[in-house]
């Protein structure tokens, strides 16, 4: 997995260094370790490494979205809302799951490509404002449109079994991996193409770029339309584990839970989404347990926002390269370029 | 890379520390999940937090004492039952995860007691896959009443259309000729309880809906006064029967509100009314349990007993008889299910029915109804003290005819706990 | 007609929280061209710290100060502690340390007071005063008028009367010559954290009675109200801001009133993608670049 470090404002000495790792290796790999996980952990360890590969899917994405191109999204727990709905109804109606999974990708592509031609057109806290705004219109969908959505309470997804000879943890996982792997692999080859080229280009200048021959707006929208596809996919697996939907799911925190997971990790690596997306899963986990053994409610959930937020601030202030950039003292990763003016 | 590595590496091993902490214990004589001969582990999900929490936060703790009380006195057949009690938030989503985590990972015998329409509704094919029985779920949805679909699934509260149809008897009887609106939650909780109201009264004058994730509800409200109403249903959770009232007592709006036994907690919306509590002066609701400020029914005095000594005191009102009474319960049908428990067996106790208890009306459980309580008895508050009047009522969720239920109440046993 | 009229007061009400809290994002904009998106929780911690004053001393007043007061004390700890080492040649790592500090913020809330909403009792009447059968106001509506009217008239005399004031304003515009003319400009900017801060909490007091309670995520609706309505007003307009936030509290209230209360969240995502890409400068904007 670490050949995925896609080295954000690396020297172009070091970039020759990554490519001699192929990511279809690495991918191939990560598929071999998740079939032997599944074999080996029990039935909620599973289901946790599941989860962790639908998180992957959508911090894959996002890390693209804002440690590549300079967007910063608040709204992508929206567009895995919108995938996770698209996947509920289609199920109900037409219980095929492989087609259903393409649709919510694709459904949640068109919205990401109406929320990313506003986006090019804004900047910085235009932009998190902007997406703020989307994340918390969802329980406003739901609950208007209850006829459809069924508001707060939400929708039950229908699935078959999983094939006789596997677990339902197990097949969960698989099903999860298999979407996150695809994501990393597709994203791991875009960004290392001419198209990781454009947006870093864009984001540490954009006069530069358009001088250059980079369409600006062209490469935002596109890098939006990306990540959105990625949400989509994450929401719609989300939907298939929970076997259920509902607007709770996707709440405000959760935008703000996947921008600490790419922070984290450091932004722009795909190695980084992935520690994100470990830490979403365990983090909580832990605080609950500590919660549990202290014997106190108020702990449970609150101990892991404040972790998160601690992360968030001491990594930016700190280490704005994340965990993942504390390793090379020489190659400074910083997240967001100053912009031409 | 290393470094990468070695982050992971620490993170995966931390998280694998943790699931040798819940899973421990031998497993019992029948090889029954949660159950040794020691030992019944048993879980619940409720909101001890959000919006939802007030008043609810309760049961649970409550639910808890009474079981450390039974334990205290030699347990059930021998086991002590020990209560995992897991927040969700009234959050669908948190729901799936800390059910899970129950099932999965601390491996319960049972999911008991677990609370909500719109986050129960999402594990009942979890539970049922895994055959986890289901127990007694807070919450007077129909959807805990379906042997064939979910044979594991019981219901606890009487379900919402049998609660509308008391309510709109008594508002026919009482205040016949009146507009009559209703405001509920947008779920199957406000669906089910309109459609009972509309059984018995037909059309309503006028019907609003509210989310629990907004919580203004001025639009709805002034809505209800602009349509002249002079009796308001509420379908509401506590915190949104007290905002209501609060909100139409601004606008200038004074309708006779009839509430829902589901919000009606007297103890926890004067609470959350504060300095404005005086406005639930006269607001009618439901009961099918002993009420709390009752201190001369022996359940009551033997909940206060309990609560005193196995709760650290906590302030007794409807939510803690609440919690206690679905406690008995649950032992009740632990004692019938017999020494050799399995999860097959505590479902035929529970169906073979018979429990006598602190209510006022008989549950229904048998072969083929998983509804709980059958009925209710009406509620007024009286300078700021809740107590029943008129007689109890029985009906089904269909079209049956709602009528007086008659019979003396049951005492508890002298030592408090259920008999085998 | 007569609910017209209701809705009309109701949303003027509200109007003037969303103004007084968009004055807050306002203040800090201009000082350091930072959006404080902790602006909502930074609100609540202090709403909790004035109510449990409240009940411990059986007076709201009291709590009213205190919360204004720890208002100004968490807005300049924010910016010498956290704000003032944050990166500044993007704007996003601004926004990111916010965002981090939200988390912080509602965590340790839910820690020491729980998650539970709790009850926020207003301090005066909120019975509507009826005229001729039509509710219109009631007292707590007048105080909250009368409360943001006075905190605007006294910002409009600090910025345009007093020598710290015009301080500010040159500290903000033009650091480096305010620096060269003896300004302390570091001061300065912990000054304009710490006014906003104390206005943030003023609204937040005046709003959090009149919905569920006081909840950690209770300010996250009203923040995002509140920056619609400074966007609407222009980032760089005080009185932009007032107009804003009473212009998006009364079309909420209508809204609310005419087509439910679900559609309002969606009305103001609307009016915001419609102000940013039509007006991104605002509606009542004078100058006319926006640099972001």
């Amino acid at each position: 997995m670490t050949a995925l470090q896609d080295r954000a404002g690396t020297k172009a000495t070091d970039r020759t260094k990554a490519k001699k790792i192929s990511p279809w290796l690495v991918v191939v790999a990560g598929a071999i370790i998740v079939v032997a996980l599944t074999y080996t952990l029990p039935p909620f360890r599973t289901y946790q490494l599941a989860t962790v590969g639908a998180y992957l899917c959508v911090t894959a994405g996002l890390t693209v979205l804002t440690g590549l191109n300079g967007q910063l999204s608040l709204g992508h727990g929206a567009l895995m809302a919108t995938g996770a709905y698209t996947l509920a109804l289609w199920q109900n109606k037409f219980n095929l799951l492989p087609v259903g999974i393409l649709v919510a990708v694709l459904v949640t592509t068109a919205v990401g490509a109406v929320i990313g031609l506003a986006a090019a057109r804004l900047r910085g806290p235009y932009l998190a404002g902007l997406t703020l705004a989307v994340a918390v219109v969802v329980p406003s969908i739901t609950s208007t449109f209850d006829e459809t959505f069924n508001s707060d309470q939400g929708l039950s997804v229908m699935l078959n079994p999983p094939p006789e000879s596997m677990t339902n943890e197990q097949w969960q996982a698989w099903l999860c991996w298999g979407g996150a792997l695809v994501t990393v692999l597709v994203l791991a080859l875009l960004t290392r193409g001419r198209f990781g080229r454009d947006m870093k280009a864009v984001r540490d200048d954009e006069t530069a770029a358009r001088l250059a021959g980079i369409s600006v707006a062209r490469t935002q929208v596109a890098a939006f339309v990306v990540s959105a596809a990625c949400a989509g996919l994450a929401g719609a697996l989300f939907a298939v584990i929970a076997q259920s939907v509902s607007p709770g799911a996707f709440p405000l925190t959760l935008s703000l839970f996947l921008l600490m997971a790419i922070v984290i990790g450091g932004l722009g690596r795909l190695s980084g989404a992935l520690i994100g997306a470990v830490l979403l899963v365990a983090l909580p986990a832990v605080a609950h347990e500590i919660g549990e053994a202290a014997g106190s409610q108020r702990l449970e959930g609150n101990l892991a926002l404040t972790f998160f937020g601690v992360v968030l601030v001491v990594v930016m202030l700190a280490a704005p390269g994340g965990l993942a950039s504390l390793r090379v003292p020489f190659t400074k990763s910083i997240p967001f370029k100053k912009k031409g003016h | 890379m290393k470094r990468t590595a070695t982050v992971l590496a620490a993170v995966l091993l931390a998280a694998a520390g943790c699931s040798n902490s819940g899973g421990g214990g031998s497993s019992g004589s029948a090889d029954t999940p949660g159950v040794t001969d020691t030992e019944i582990v048993v879980g619940t999900h409720m909101p001890l937090t959000g919006p939802a929490a007030a008043g609810y936060s309760k049961i649970a703790p409550a639910t808890k004492a009474y079981f450390d009380y039974v334990n205290a006195n030699g347990g059930v057949h021998g086991r002590k039952i020990t209560y995992k009690i897991m927040d969700d938030g009234y959050n669908p989503a948190n729901t799936q995860q800390v059910v899970r985590q129950l099932v999965l990972q601390d491996k319960v015998f049972a999911i008991l007691n677990g609370l909500g329409t719109p986050t129960h509704s999402g594990v009942l094919d979890f539970l049922k896959t895994n055959r986890v029985p289901d127990l007694f779920v807070a919450s007077g949805s129909r959807s805990w009443n379906q042997p064939d679909k979910y044979p594991g699934t019981f219901g606890f509260n009487p379900d919402y259309t049998v609660e509308g149809k008391i309510l709109a008897t008594h508002i026919k009887e009482t205040y016949a000729g009146k507009k009559v609106c209703f405001l509920g939650q947008d779920d199957d909780f406000g669906r089910d309880s309109l459609a009972g109201v509309e059984k018995v009264l037909g059309p309503v004058a006028a019907k609003q809906s509210y989310v629990t994730s907004n919580p203004n509800v001025g639009p709805q409200i002034g809505a209800l006064k602009a349509a002249g109403c002079q009796v308001v249903v509420l379908a509401t959770v506590p915190g949104f029967t007290a905002l209501s009232i609060g909100t139409a007592a601004k606008i200038g709006f004074k309708p006779q509100f009839v509430v829902s036994n589901v919000g009606s907690d007297p103890t926890t919306l004067a609470k959350t009314l504060g300095a404005a509590a005086p406005l639930l002066e006269g607001v009618v609701a439901a009961n099918y349990l002993p009420l709390a400020n009752d201190a001369a029914n022996p359940w009551i005095e033997l909940y206060t007993k309990v609560n005193k000594e196995y709760n650290s005191g906590a302030e007794m009102d409807n939510n803690v008889v609440y919690g206690m009474s679905v406690a008995y319960l649950f032992v009740q049908a632990l004692q019938s299910a017999g020494k050799d428990l399995t999860r097959d067996g505590i479902i035929e106790a529970v169906q073979k029915g018979g429990f006598t208890g602190p209510g006022l009306v008989p549950v229904r459980y048998s072969a083929d109804d998983h509804s709980g309580y059958a009925g209710e008895q009406l509620t007024t508050i009286e300078g700021g003290v809740a107590k029943y009047f008129g007689k109890a009522y029985r009906t089904d969720d269909g079209d049956g005819a709602v009528e007086v239920y008659e019979a003396a109440a049951v005492a508890p046993p002298a030592n408090g706990i259920p008999a085998a | 007609m007569d609910r017209f009229v209701f809705l009309t007061f109701d949303g003027l009400s509200r109007g003037a929280v969303y103004a007084a809290f968009a004055l807050a994002l306002v203040l800090i904009w201009r000082a350091a061209r930072i959006v404080n998106f902790a602006q909502g929780a930074m609100a609540v911690a202090t709403a909790y710290v004035g109510y449990s004053v409240a009940d411990a001393t059986g007076s709201y007043w009291l709590g009213f100060l205190v919360a204004v007061v720890a208002g100004l004390l968490l807005g300049a700890g924010v910016e010498r502690v956290v704000m003032r080492f944050v990166d500044h040649s993007s704007p996003l790592n601004g926004v990111v340390v916010a965002l981090g500090l939200v988390l912080i913020i509602q965590g340790v809330l839910g820690m020491i007071y729980g998650n539970e909403f709790r009850p926020a009792e207003a301090p005066l009447s909120r019975d509507a005063f009826e005229i001729g059968g039509i509710a219109l106001l009631s007292r707590y509506d007048l105080f909250v008028f009368g409360a943001v009217g006075a905190v605007v008239v006294l910002l409009t005399l600090l910025f345009t009367r007093t020598p710290t004031g015009l301080r500010m304003r040159a500290a903000a515009f033009a650091p480096d010559v305010s620096r060269l003319l003896g300004v302390p400009v570091g001061g300065m900017l912990t000054l304009g954290w710490a006014l906003a801060a104390g206005v943030g909490s003023l609204a937040g007091m005046l709003v959090i009675p009149t919905e569920l309670g006081l909840h950690p995520t209770a300010m996250d609706i009203v923040f995002i109200s509140a920056f619609t309505a400074a966007v609407l007003g222009g980032l760089d307009s005080p009185i932009g801001a007032v107009l804003g936030g009473l212009l998006v509290g009364l079309l909420l209230s209508y809204i609310s009133g005419y087509l439910g209360a679900t559609v309002a969240p969606m009305a103001v995502l609307a009016l915001l993608v419609i102000v940013l890409l039509s007006r991104p400068d605002g509606l009542f904007a004078r100058s006319k670049a926006r640099t972001a």
